[in-house]
């Protein structure tokens, strides 16, 4: 396995700690005018999404991560998996359910995300900025009302709810900020 | 686009003005400014210290010949002390490789500056008075011997006999994060690690905090006290958690220098760091005219700048940063 020293260390670098991949978000070297130098990290676990800090003596060694970021197009979930596939060769890749957790409200099939594989299996998942939803579910609304001054909870195709203006009724198509979770507009 | 213009200028003018304040301060002092050779043939051994070095091309000489950038001016400034030159300051660039961090570039402005005849405590009180000369606020002096410092903000009553042992559960009391390739009877470096992680982050928050008495393994080319062999007489000081300054009172005899530079160079074995050439040339002065009774003191001119105008990365107050260049 490839080996990392100290002195390759910078953000976005990414190394195993304990099995696990991690990547480094803040290096700051720690030198004594009078000692050995240190380097203070700070590393976010891609597995738990938890940031941990470590202080190295300069020189220590860490094994290099085989991590990458790939745009994969998001196909299908089998009630166990989430399928995505590289568009140009074909592969496909499934994710389990830890990988996708927090954003598979917001995974639309045929949408491309950022898919971080680790060893060639995905461990986290980012969907689009936007995402283009059907609403299946909310009060309806008061005609006329275009102010948009309240709002309403809406039940979307994936189960996710967001606040939608008072005009907005079941069955309409809503653009939604996934990073906010926020709606945007009526998808045209 | 005019809004940047007129900021580059102001920040510009900050330094220069800045500068011009330092070098004022020993013109009214009758210290003599000199700009010593940053290149020279030999090179510091000190085990921490990386200097980078440049292939010259000698006339009348087949090969050309390795010359080293300094990473203090203090050897050539020591053979014009020996030569009779006075009081002396030097202001300019030195090179340390290999770092570079908010607080920290690998080409940065030192002031570094002797006064014959001066005692540790002279000097620390002209440092003081200077720094405190270009801070936005009049700081108390506070003096703390490097035990007292241990006791004070690590609590360890004493650090000369303190184990690794101690030393990691002083760590740990302090919840600093896990350290990584330290051997666990390290007790030199546990203690390093304490002075860094534990109590360097306290030093100077409302005054101006001096660590005096190192131990004597940290002298470098300071003397030893005559009543405790087990001291240096040297001292750092710190201004809002920064080291800013690192004095000695200046060890004078030939052959002790020869000595401290020769047990450096076996650390940098022991290290597997290659070794360097000394300087002959600084050797050979202080065995023909002996070092004057001195002290002297080097200290970070952009670390200064940056707490005199209160900005937290070294970057904002140099011309361009190392990674800019």
């Amino acid at each position: 396995m490839a080996t990392v020293s100290t002195n390759e260390f910078k953000n976005g670098l990414k190394f195993l700690m304990d099995g696990q991949p991690c990547t480094i978000v803040d290096n700051t070297i720690v030198q004594p005018g009078k000692g050995q130098a240190f380097n203070r990290v700070k590393y976010r676990n891609l597995m738990t999404g938890r940031v941990l800090e470590k202080t190295f003596k300069s020189g220590e060694k860490v094994e290099a991560a085989d991590v990458m970021d790939t745009e994969l197009q998001y196909l299908y979930n089998d009630g166990e998996f989430w399928h995505f596939m590289d568009a140009e060769s074909f592969e496909q890749f499934q994710a389990a359910e830890a990988a996708v957790a927090d954003v598979a409200k917001w995974l639309v099939e045929q949408d491309m995300c950022v898919v971080t594989l680790f060893n060639g299996d995905p461990i986290s998942v980012t969907p689009p900025k936007q995402v283009t939803l059907e609403i299946v579910e909310t009060d309806p609304g008061l005609k006329g009302d275009t102010a948009g001054t309240g709002g309403k909870p809406a039940t979307l195709t994936t189960g996710a709810v967001v606040q939608v203006p008072l005009f907005v009724q079941i069955g309409e198509k809503v653009i939604v900020n996934t990073e906010k979770g926020e709606y945007v507009s009526r998808a045209k | 686009m005019q809004q940047t213009i007129i900021n580059r200028r102001q920040q510009l003018k900050q330094r220069s003005q800045f500068l011009q304040q330092l070098r004022a301060f020993f013109y009214a002092r009758d210290v003599l400014e000199v700009d010593t050779p940053m290149l020279s043939q030999g090179a510091t051994p000190d085990l921490h210290l990386r200097s980078l070095s440049s292939e010259l091309q000698i006339p009348g000489q087949a090969n050309k010949q390795n010359y080293f950038w300094h990473t203090s001016p203090e050897y050539p400034m020591k053979r014009l002390l020996c030569e009779g030159s006075g009081d002396i300051f030097y202001l300019g660039k030195v090179f340390r490789d290999g770092d570079i961090s908010p607080r920290h570039q690998i080409e940065f402005t030192m002031l570094e500056w002797y006064r014959l005849g001066f005692s540790l405590p002279q000097l620390i009180d002209e440092v003081c008075e200077l720094v405190n000369s270009v801070l936005p606020e009049q700081r108390q002096i506070q003096k703390l011997s490097y035990q007292q410092a241990f006791q004070q903000f690590a609590g360890i009553a004493d650090i000369f006999q303190a184990s690794a042992q101690e030393c990691i559960d002083c760590l740990n009391r302090h919840n600093v994060p896990e350290i990584v390739g330290v051997d666990k009877d390290d007790k030199v470096l546990w203690e390093q690690l304490i002075l860094t992680e534990v109590i360097e982050p306290q030093l100077g928050q409302c005054e101006i905090t001096v660590i005096h008495d190192f131990p004597a393994r940290d002298a470098a080319l300071a003397k030893i006290d005559d009543a405790n062999p087990w001291i240096a007489k040297r001292f750092e000081v710190f201004v809002d958690a920064m080291e800013l300054a690192n004095g000695y009172n200046e060890l004078a005899d030939a052959d002790s220098y020869r000595q401290r530079f020769e047990e450096s160079l076996a650390h940098r074995l022991e290290y597997g760091l290659p070794q360097v050439p000394l300087d002959e040339n600084l050797l050979s002065t202080l065995k023909a005219k002996p070092l004057p009774e001195c002290s002297g003191v080097a200290l970070g001119v952009d670390r200064l700048l940056m707490l005199s105008l209160g900005v937290k990365d070294i970057a904002q107050v140099v011309c361009f940063s190392t990674e800019a260049c």
